[in-house]
């Protein structure tokens, strides 16, 4: 019964403590962001890793998610002879909440896995400590450039996702199932706010490529420096930044949309 | 040479980025359509105005000519004070009125407006007099409901004079007016079916 309670406590302890590192990290972060942009090469090799080869993830994933919105979305309004709502329904799902969700989950597991191995790896191998030696900022080299690159990219593939996803809506709504073309965009541009919908979106995206990279960059320079303790580390990101990104989402919806 | 492809490859995925975001604002979304170069201000009060909402479209003859810009309430008169942001181009009379309409039957409201033929423009500022309110449709059918009740006391109330001839007499008259109506059935017969094959091959088509 003790050693409970006394687990419990330690446990308690151990992430509040984690908490503040990872915040004493955070800020860490940001104070040597400035050679991720000095070194702006160093920034462009990650964005080219962590952006363009999640592209085709993204894109694929959006066609296919856009075109069973096309075809859920269809069953239902015609059931109240609305399928001229159809790009509405389409548009706005993939803007305000699709887009950057499922984009954000991808891009956990696609990026945010490969930035926390690397950097446990490197842990692992001794090439940080390698570098505090040559007075190196390991924070400045291979975290900040990372970070960032994985908060620039998030948004552009949320947007290319969601555009995607629109496409693929449109070519199972009109070109299959034979919406009316022009009241599928008509009754999408009514409907979708240029700063309330998209605006928002983007906004969300940029939280979640923060979040979800900071948590991979977080994870891989806090893990344990044995094989073990990386593949953990990994499977950590993937676990608490998807919680992250649904908790963020709620959090955030009910900032922006709220409003009646 | 290998930086110089990486940079290209960022610099194509950078574009590609930044043109989704443009597509879903000016395909997706309304940025287009949004903004009038220069508009002016006019208010209109309603009893009701339903579920009119911030940046509904006002639209003359369908065209929309202007938005709602804000929405309202006057605590002295228990009205909806409406401000439409008018789109510069088009002016409208004086005694111009106002309407709130539904798009479609579940569609989104909007403000329709009707000219009038006063010679002088409205000018920023100025006041639409002639204003209807939505048609809430709890309204509308507890006066269907109520209009029909009293039918009914009528009825009930002419009963006891006319006795139960009075109920009689209209079975009779339903009987009676029913020979020409049935008469003219076996012409109205074939047309029918007719315009149901129409719709048929028309949903057929679609």
């Amino acid at each position: 019964m003790r050693a409970f309670v006394e687990g419990l406590g330690h446990g308690l302890i151990d992430a509040v403590a984690k908490l503040g590192y990872a915040t004493r990290l955070f800020l860490l972060l940001l104070r040597h962001s400035g050679t991720a942009f000095a070194r702006l090469r160093l920034t462009i090799a990650q964005i080219h890793f962590i952006g363009n080869y999640s592209l085709v993830i993204i894109v694929v994933s959006g066609l296919f998610v856009g075109f069973v919105l096309g075809l859920q979305g269809y069953n239902t309004l015609q059931r109240y002879g609305s399928e001229q709502a159809l790009g509405l329904l389409v548009a706005l799902s993939l803007v305000r909440e699709l887009g950057p969700v499922v984009t954000a989950l991808l891009f956990a597991g696609r990026a945010g896995t490969s930035i926390t191995a690397e950097i446990g790896l490197m842990k692992a191998g001794e090439q940080l400590s390698a570098m505090e030696m040559m007075a190196v900022s390991p924070i400045g080299r291979v975290l900040a450039p990372r970070f960032w690159a994985g908060a620039i990219s998030m948004p552009l593939l949320a947007a290319m996702f969601s555009a995607v996803g629109v496409f693929g809506g449109y070519v199972v709504g009109v070109v299959m199932i034979g919406v009316d073309d022009g009241a599928f965009w008509s009754q999408m541009q009514n409907g979708v706010d240029w700063l309330e919908d998209v605006g928002n979106g983007v906004i969300k995206s940029v939280v979640f490529g923060l979040a979800v990279t900071f948590i991979a960059v977080f994870e891989g320079y806090d893990s344990q420096p044995t094989p073990e303790g990386v593949s953990r580390a990994t499977t950590r990101t993937v676990v608490s930044s998807s919680l992250a990104v649904l908790a963020l989402d709620f959090i955030l919806t009910a900032l922006m949309f709220s409003k009646g | 040479m290998d930086r110089k492809l990486t940079d290209l490859w960022v610099g194509l995925f950078v574009i590609a980025g930044f043109a989704a975001v443009l597509v879903l604002a000016l395909k997706a979304g309304n940025l287009l359509s949004f903004n009038f170069s220069e508009t002016y201000q006019v208010v209109a009060k309603f009893d009701n105005i339903g579920g009119l909402k911030v940046r509904a479209p006002v639209k003359s003859a369908g065209v929309v000519v202007g938005r709602v810009s804000s929405v309202g309430f006057d605590d002295q008169t228990y009205e909806a004070t409406v401000t439409l942001a008018m789109d510069r181009r088009y002016g409208f009379p004086k005694d111009t009125s106002a309407k709130i309409l539904t798009s479609g039957l579940l569609g989104e409201q909007y403000i329709g407006l009707e000219a009038g033929g006063d010679s002088d423009k409205l000018a920023n500022g100025g006041k639409i007099k002639t204003t209807q309110s939505a048609i809430v449709l709890e309204n509308l059918i507890s006066q269907f409901l109520f209009s029909k009740a009293a039918e009914g006391k009528q009825d009930a109330g002419a009963a006891p004079a006319g006795g139960a001839g009075s109920g009689a007499g209209n079975s009779g008259a339903g009987g009676l007016t029913a020979p020409p109506s049935l008469g003219a059935a076996p012409g109205m017969a074939p047309a029918a079916p007719a315009g149901e094959s129409k719709g048929g091959t028309g949903g057929a088509a679609k």
